[in-house]
């Protein structure tokens, strides 16, 4: 039985041992690769006693034929005859170092998620371009600019966690698509960084991410269409994973230096509280807004906001706050449509879901914004 | 052989049962995405499906103008413009099973369970004869 997930999780620190041993991180990530598709032919018939030093000795040899072969295309002959032993390795640093490199700043955000899933996450070219609807040869070719990209980078460099954050958020927000579930991905890759960085806020985008993912059984109908907050079946909701994102999210609060994913984390565990929606908090959650507003000066936060001034002062209260928001931003005319049925213009209201269904930005949402202007419409006769 | 069925938001003729689509009730709206849903589930089903997509809205047209000058683009003319809304390709035995299924495409249901008689345009791919093997 292959233990796939076990290979992903060492697939970092197996790079790490070879970069510290002198591979450059190209041509390591790929040897790399390269064990562990072996390890998935041969680790059926009989797993290793040692998982991860098979892993370093069969990349390290891979590793080193490359380095023959290249050297040979170049007609310079180089031998290798020490083959070190693998031996066990401090594998910390090199994992941060690792989600340092792959979320590099001279990447495209794009080219960082792809390189994370492969080099941090270990998952092959094809799974990852699954995940993304393309073709392998064009992740293929993605991962491999991505490559060349960071090769001047010194691995000791110090990085920026909130780069890697972000690039984490990223994929986690890509969710479900091949069958690598992207969500998962990304807590597991966030539960590898929040180990090794002691940051809050890496604590807020871990607790933010469990606390979204614990309500994802409700989020869908078995056709696929989304069920909205309001009327999700709470009972489907993952207790568990609110407990531990709920925990995770109060010692990062505690150190008392708020960030945004801490805001936002805080938003979502008012929603994971509350037993029915009608009973959701949100004079505090207009509270966290107001936080995230300041922290983040963001034009979609203004808008979540006008909706939670709108549940927790009234529909007025809500339109005014829409009003000093742009009315360009996505979602802008749906909020304002929803806004408009709460203060009971229900015309206005059936106008503006019809036009926000015209411009939504994903085929669920219009259709979602297209059975509520229905419903309205129906209502007004 | 493969074919492109293509929906417009514009540009093609009306259809007959011509009501917009938030004019309708939830649950004809339900029923005609349940529809479109079930056509390409049955296609997969039966191997014909390649691929589907909806598009938004907007579009432009683009048009190189020359060295060193920015493209041109076709400016505020949305109006007259024909937009696809989606498409589907489908991979079928014949000319006449892709104008089977684009029919029965075009009977989606709309207001009142009515079929809607949607206009859908029917674009066969260029592709390289079948090879013969005798």
């Amino acid at each position: 039985m292959l233990d796939e997930l076990l290979l992903r999780e060492l697939t970092p620190a197996v790079i790490g041992v070879l970069v510290r041993r002198g591979a450059d991180f190209a041509t390591a990530e790929d040897a790399v690769q390269e064990a562990l598709v072996q390890a998935s032919l041969s680790w059926p018939d009989g797993q290793p006693d040692d998982p991860k030093g098979w892993l370093v000795t069969v990349a390290w040899r891979k590793f080193l034929d490359a380095r023959r072969s290249e050297a040979a295309r170049r007609d310079r002959e180089e031998r290798v005859e020490v083959e070190p032993a693998p031996g066990p390795a401090e594998s910390a640093d090199d994992t941060l170092a690792l989600f340092f490199l792959c979320a590099h700043p001279s990447l495209t955000p794009a080219s960082a998620v792809a390189l994370t899933l492969r080099a941090v996450g270990g998952l092959s070219t094809r799974q990852i371009a699954a995940a993304y609807l393309v073709p392998e040869a064009t992740m293929a070719q993605r991962i491999s600019r991505a490559k060349r990209t960071v090769s001047d980078v010194r691995f000791t460099e110090a990085g920026d966690p909130a780069t890697v954050r972000r690039v984490l958020y990223l994929v986690f927000n890509e969710g479900y698509t091949g069958d690598v579930d992207l969500a998962s991905e990304a807590i597991r890759l966030t539960r590898q960084l929040a180990a090794v960085d002691d940051g809050e806020e890496t604590a807020g985008l871990l607790a933010l991410m469990l606390l979204h993912h614990a309500r994802r059984p409700a989020r869908t109908r078995p056709d696929g269409s989304p069920v909205l907050l309001n009327e999700q079946d709470r009972s489907l909701w993952d207790t568990a994973l609110i407990a531990e994102g709920v925990e995770v999210l109060q010692a990062a609060l505690a150190r008392d230096r708020l960030g945004e994913f801490q805001a936002q984390a805080a938003v979502a565990a008012l929603h994971a509280d509350a037993p029915r929606a009608e009973e959701t908090d949100w004079t505090q959650i207009v509270g966290w807004y107001d936080e995230l507003l300041r922290l983040t000066g963001s034009p979609v936060v203004a808008l979540n906001r006008a909706v939670a001034v709108g549940e927790a002062d009234g529909a007025a209260a809500g339109l005014a706050a829409l009003a000093t928001v742009d009315p360009g931003l996505p979602r802008h005319t749906a909020a304002s449509a929803h806004l408009h049925e709460k203060a009971g213009d229900l015309t206005a209201a059936a106008r503006l879901y019809a036009e926000a269904a015209r411009t939504a930005p994903t085929l669920a949402e219009r259709h979602h914004l297209t059975r509520e202007a229905a419903r309205i419409g129906q209502a007004l006769g | 052989m493969k074919y492109l069925l293509l929906k417009h938001y514009r540009g093609a003729p009306a259809p007959v049962n011509d009501v917009p689509m938030d004019q309708w009730s939830p649950q004809e709206v339900d029923d005609h995405i349940r529809f479109m849903n079930d056509f390409a589930a049955r296609l997969e089903g039966t191997g014909e499906f390649v691929d589907g997509q909806a598009l938004s809205p907007e579009g432009t047209f683009v048009r190189y103008d020359g060295e060193g000058r920015p493209p041109v683009t076709d400016g505020p003319f949305a109006e007259t413009k024909d937009l696809i809304a989606g498409w589907m390709i489908i991979d079928v035995e014949s000319y006449d099973r892709a104008l089977e299924l684009a029919g029965e495409l075009s009977a989606a249901p709309g207001a009142g369970g009515k079929p809607i008689h949607e206009w859908l345009e029917v674009r066969p791919f260029l592709t390289a004869p079948p090879t013969v093997a005798e």
